[in-house]
């Protein structure tokens, strides 16, 4: 019979079964690592480390594809550096202990590079890997990282790093399952962003062994170790009527009476974008425009960065595009547009705020979107991240205007927005809810923050009682809102956001199917009603189970 | 001591893939290579950190330095593997 079923949050959909591979986290050098006794000994310890890592990796670079081995090889090269070797073996010399003495080398060396910007500074990462898998071996502790994966395996982590996540196998990751993380964590987003089943919030996931069997369901959120035949079987069955069900309907999202509510796609680069272009969406709802300076020491040239934007807009031919203008600060530094520490950055001079006391980085980034618009031709929305009044709206519309962009729009994601959205969108062209931000400023929660992960359910009442707020504000003021937040991916949710007034829902691309058979099940009213019955609930966990128990069972029956 | 002055041909500079090419292609040659800008400090060209830190961009000069038997072939060769746009050859 099967073993334990744990329960987590599900944040991306879908099933799979695989062997677990757990990934360590980074390793660094322990706080009360003594001086060396003996120099000569602690150097050798260290040139030993460095070539043991540098043998592992070139045994990965041999198993690898064509696509990653190169990157293997020349980190492998890194490994083998005479000058790090030496720069470490100084360090030993000078009181350090192996592991703080391989720290401090790599650490010179990544100063270096940082220095030199650009391509160089990207090279920090793979300089870090080395420093911390050396460190690693020194200390006798498995080493850091995703392990090379030699069959399709559920990757097991206490949280992934953006990077380790992007740069995941996607051919051999069938599900990954983290133990801390969130609902609206990177993890989360990239994972549906990929297509991946995934679970966050898994108890003790970092304790299930290396190897053993797991079912991992990402819709109900649950693992299961060693799942037994009947399960699996269960859930081979409810995959292929969950496959059959969101086969029967394509095109432009509609409730069952013919009410319009656009399915577009959330996207972060020009691999999303060349990847969402090829999919059954009407444009995309979110294009977050961060990875084109976040890795830049110098702000990017107009002309760079209309490069990259004109490659984001070609997929996507005439359907629409909304670009947010660069959201910086807070968990997404810039190196070239720092204002100094701040005490609390979430609530700091980040998004607008920024771009306020910076206002030649929204010109310069007004001035690529519109020669790129020109030069593609696309239907292109600019809106602006972290509006909370009127007057801040106005300011953004005017350079949007000036810059000859035909639409502006604003972000409402601090509750200001939504509650005056009657004067704010009075100033612009439309509005996007982005949920999750909205959620943490409401609920006072840190989005970060894993174990507030209650706090910040989507189905909060109070979340949904300030969406409310803003669409009433669109209503009034005949100006369209949608959504972009994680929420607008919840089938069930969906409905409601419908109901409220939301005209469309921007979401990772491998959730679109779902909403799209759930908005084509319900008429307008059905989904009124379904509003109308979560904003009366009294709880977050009370709002979904009536909203469940009053959707269409075909539509439940399936997710 | 052979001496050859080279034009960087790679698009993006002599970072990761280009660098480590010719960090492996001066390691074959078993000499003591040292890469540089001129009237610079130069550095072991068979330290690929020693020569992603040079920082070495596109269309900028370098000068190869190499000492002992076969210098004059070993730089030839190198000089040859720099004039190439080594990223543009991606697989």
């Amino acid at each position: 019979m099967s073993g334990d079923t744990r329960h987590g949050v599900g944040v991306s959909p879908g099933t799979a079964v695989g062997p677990v591979v757990q990934v360590a986290p980074p390793v660094r050098p322990p706080a009360d690592e003594p001086a060396p006794a003996d120099a000569g000994a602690a150097t050798d310890l260290v040139l030993e480390a460095l070539a043991a890592v540098a043998a592992d990796l070139d045994e990965r670079a041999a198993a690898a594809d064509e696509h990653a081995a190169p990157i293997l090889k020349a980190t492998a090269l890194i490994a083998r550096d005479k000058g790090l070797a030496k720069a470490a073996g100084k360090h030993v010399g000078a009181g350090l202990g192996p592991a703080h003495a391989i720290d401090a080398a790599v650490e010179e060396y990544a100063a270096q590079f940082e220095a030199l910007g650009g391509y160089f500074a990207e090279r920090v990462t793979d300089l870090r890997d080395v420093g911390s898998r050396a460190v690693a071996a020194v200390l006798g502790v498995p080493a850091p990282g995703v392990p090379a994966l030699t069959e399709p395996s559920v990757i097991v982590a206490l949280d992934l790093a953006p990077a380790e996540t992007a740069a995941l196998d996607r051919t051999r990751v069938v599900a990954i399952v983290t133990e801390a993380g969130g609902r609206t964590s990177h993890t989360a987003i990239l994972a549906a962003q990929m297509g991946i089943p995934a679970v966050v919030q898994l108890p003790d996931a970092t304790s299930i062994a290396a190897g053993t069997t797991v079912a991992v369901d990402g819709d109900a959120g649950s693992v299961t170790i060693d799942p037994d035949l009947p399960l699996l079987e269960e859930q081979r069955v409810r995959r292929e009527r969950r496959t059959a069900a969101l086969a029967a309907v394509s095109g432009p999202g509609a409730t069952r009476d013919g009410h319009a509510v656009a399915l577009l796609a959330n996207i972060g680069g020009v691999d999303d974008a060349v990847a969402a272009g090829a999919q059954d969406v009407e444009g995309v709802g979110l294009f977050r425009t961060e990875f084109v300076y976040l890795s830049a020491q110098t702000m990017p040239t107009v002309e760079e960065q209309a490069d990259v934007y004109r490659k984001v807009l070609e997929p996507f031919g005439a359907r629409r595009v909304v670009v947010r203008t660069l959201d910086a600060g807070a968990d997404k530094p810039l190196a070239f547009a720092h204002l100094g520490e701040e005490e609390n950055p979430a609530l700091g001079r980040r998004g607008l705020r920024l771009c306020q006391a910076r206002p030649e980085l929204v010109d310069s980034q007004l001035e690529a979107l519109a020669i790129a618009a020109r030069d593609t031709g696309a239907d292109v929305r600019v809106m602006a991240p972290m509006v909370a009044t009127a007057d801040e709206a106005a300011w953004f519309a005017s350079r949007v205007r000036a810059a000859g962009l035909p639409k502006a729009g604003v972000m409402i994601e601090v509750p200001a927005a939504a509650l005056r959205s009657r004067h704010v969108l009075a100033e612009v062209d439309f509005g996007s809810l982005g949920t999750n931000d909205l959620a943490q400023y409401t609920m006072a929660a840190d989005r970060m923050e894993g174990a507030l992960s209650d706090l910040l359910d989507p189905w909060q009442p109070a979340v949904l009682d300030v969406v409310a707020a803003a669409c009433a504000g669109g209503a009034e003021t005949g100006k369209p809102v949608g959504v972009c937040g994680e929420s607008a991916g919840d089938p069930l949710l969906a409905l409601v956001l419908a109901g409220l007034g939301v005209s469309s829902l921007s979401m990772a691309p491998s959730k679109v199917p779902a909403v799209r058979l759930a908005l084509s099940l319900h008429t307008l009213e059905e989904c009124q009603a379904l509003a109308a019955a979560a904003l009366s609930a009294r709880s977050a966990g009370d709002a979904r189970d009536a909203v469940r128990a009053a959707a269409s069972e075909e539509l439940t029956s399936v997710l | 001591m052979a001496q050859r002055t080279v034009t960087i041909a790679s698009s993006v500079g002599l970072h990761a893939r280009p660098a480590a090419l010719f960090v492996e292609a001066a390691q074959e040659t078993g000499l003591d290579v040292e890469i540089g800008r001129a009237g610079e400090d130069a550095v072991d060209a068979t330290s690929i950190l020693g020569v992603m830190a040079l920082g070495a961009k596109h269309g900028e000069e370098v000068v190869l330095t190499a000492d002992g038997d076969g210098a004059d072939a070993a730089l030839e060769t190198l000089v040859a593997l720099l004039s190439r746009d080594l990223d543009a050859e991606e697989g």
